[in-house]
């Protein structure tokens, strides 16, 4: 693994709020031109990890060390005030000046060239999510943080969300954390799989991950159905408290 | 070219109002109107200060406006009551103290509705030179955190984790806000400071499709107000600062005209 290559790297990062770990001892490594996805159930500190990679949260246990400034990111959940009034194209450029072709050209990739002149008020969630994704890639980032980026989006547009994603890993040579629950695309698309839950699950390539019996556990049968996965050893479990229990 | 006292207020005025526009905005955008106001209360402590040590008005405003902000923060960080009762306790708590400060200083006669509402006999050279120099740099520094604060006021994490530092944004602009305070303490009074940030804002808000037209109309919508509230002021011999004030509000009415008819487009 040439170092040189390293977005952003997660040393036994984690980060306690309330008192309550939202998500501890996570490590893992985003590259350039590779894609590491995050899965895990609800609350199982996926968005937390992404933050804590963004450097959105401050005060965290283990070390976090980015080595690109040129960021794109699609939050989960993002509230836009309507006391301001704001077009596509003002939110275009709201963190870096681009080009008005430039613009074009990341709007028509995520098929919403049309809604440029539109109040961001009126958009639906799937035209939001849409123009959310075009804004982060117009600016052509080292370093992409997709947190659920085609939630609400409908099907046939999911599929080629998912595959534009992959495309600008590729053209652009960035680095993507992405989180999603779509399985069949994390399975297909990634380089690297993290399985959260609170912590570090298993780790690896998609191939290896799927194998995993806590992987098995988290997804249940419908996951075990997508992939061929054989049984192997349980090392811990899962109380209802979210405690961890050696076997 | 100042001999006229009306000329100097036109002048002073012009130049609040081409600072509050854009201020405005964003004290509209981020919810901060009552921020503004405590800052404005804090203001009364500012000037009696000034008295009491022969300082200058503004500088003397802006230094006490900037220590309650610091205090606002402080106190947000350290006590669990809810932002507003902390705005409102400081607000109340150092209007109070500025008053009874005015009690012990007999030896001052104090024109205090003058200072609640502004008295455009009391501008003078140094009042306009203080108002355009002021202005000039709350304008420059306010171009230069622009991108941060505007992105960091529609989203904060977006803001953050693209590398924009929207808390020192935060932080200059709340410096901007006791600024803008201290050079229009005189003209506009202190009680109706927050009326000239906001109301040609708002007044803005329903004219605009963008954040651009937005602040230009919000510029636009004081310079009349300003303008309309000075010559009625003279011509009625009412306050200055609640004749822009009104005259503000007339603006603000003729503009929800417009929201009546974009509403009905859109039905």
């Amino acid at each position: 693994m040439n170092s040189n290559n390293i977005l952003v790297k997660l040393n036994n990062a984690g980060f306690r709020q309330n008192g309550k770990w939202l998500v501890e001892g996570v490590s893992l490594n985003v590259e350039k031109g590779k894609i590491v996805t995050l899965i895990g159930p609800n609350g199982s500190g996926k968005s937390t990890t992404a933050k804590i990679a963004l450097g959105i949260y401050k005060n965290i246990e283990g070390s976090v060390e980015k080595y690109t400034n040129k960021v794109g990111y699609v939050p989960q959940k993002i509230s836009i005030d309507w006391t301001l009034p704001l077009r596509v194209h003002d939110f275009m450029t709201l963190t870096e000046n681009i080009k008005d072709n430039e613009i074009n050209e990341a709007l028509t990739l995520t098929g919403v060239l049309n809604l440029k002149n539109k109040n961001l008020g009126n958009l639906s969630g799937g035209e939001f999510q849409r123009v959310l994704l075009a804004r982060a890639i117009s600016k052509k980032p080292e370093l992409l943080v997709l947190d659920e980026p085609v939630q609400g989006v409908d099907y046939t547009g999911e599929i080629a969300l998912y595959e534009l994603i992959k495309k600008i890993s590729d053209t652009l040579n960035c680095g993507i954390l992405l989180i999603s629950h779509d399985l069949h695309t994390v399975m297909t698309a990634t380089d690297y799989v993290v399985c959260l839950n609170g912590h570090v699950c298993c780790s690896g390539s998609p191939h290896d991950v799927a194998k995993n019996n806590e992987y098995k556990t988290l997804f249940g049968e419908q996951a075990s159905q997508i992939l061929s996965v054989y049984e192997h050893k349980h090392d811990h479990v899962h109380s209802d408290e979210g405690n961890i229990k050696k076997n | 070219m100042f001999d006229d006292f009306f000329i100097r207020a036109l002048v002073a005025g012009i130049g609040i109002a081409l600072v509050t526009g854009p201020l405005g905005c964003f004290v509209v955008w981020r919810r901060l109107s009552y921020f503004g106001d405590t800052l404005a209360h804090s203001a009364l402590l500012g000037v009696t200060m000034a008295y009491s040590f022969d300082l200058n008005i503004a500088l003397s405003v802006f230094i006490i406006s900037s220590a309650i902000a610091l205090i606002l923060i402080q106190l947000q960080k350290k006590t669990n009551l809810p932002g507003d009762a902390l705005l409102g306790l400081l607000a109340h708590s150092s209007l109070a103290v500025g008053l009874v400060v005015i009690g012990f200083l007999t030896f001052i006669r104090f024109d205090i509705m003058g200072l609640l509402f502004g008295d455009i006999l009391a501008v003078n050279t140094n009042d306009i030179f203080t108002i355009w120099a002021g202005g000039t740099i709350i304008l420059i520094v306010l171009k230069l955190i622009w991108k941060p604060l505007f992105a960091s006021t529609v989203n904060y994490e977006l803001a953050e984790a693209e590398g924009l530092n929207p808390d020192r944004a935060k932080a200059i602009f709340t410096i901007l806000m006791a600024a803008v305070i201290a050079i229009s303490i005189k003209m506009v009074g202190l009680l109706l400071i927050t009326g000239m940030l906001i109301i040609p804002a708002a007044m803005a808000r329903n004219i605009s499709d963008s954040p651009q037209k937005m602040v230009f109309y919000s510029i636009i919508g004081g310079l009349l107000s300003v303008i309309i509230g000075l010559y009625s002021s003279l011509e009625f011999n009412t306050s200055s600062g609640p004749s822009i004030i009104v005259a503000a509000l007339a603006l603000f009415i003729l503009s929800l005209l417009n929201i009546k008819q974009s509403i009905k487009l859109k039905n």
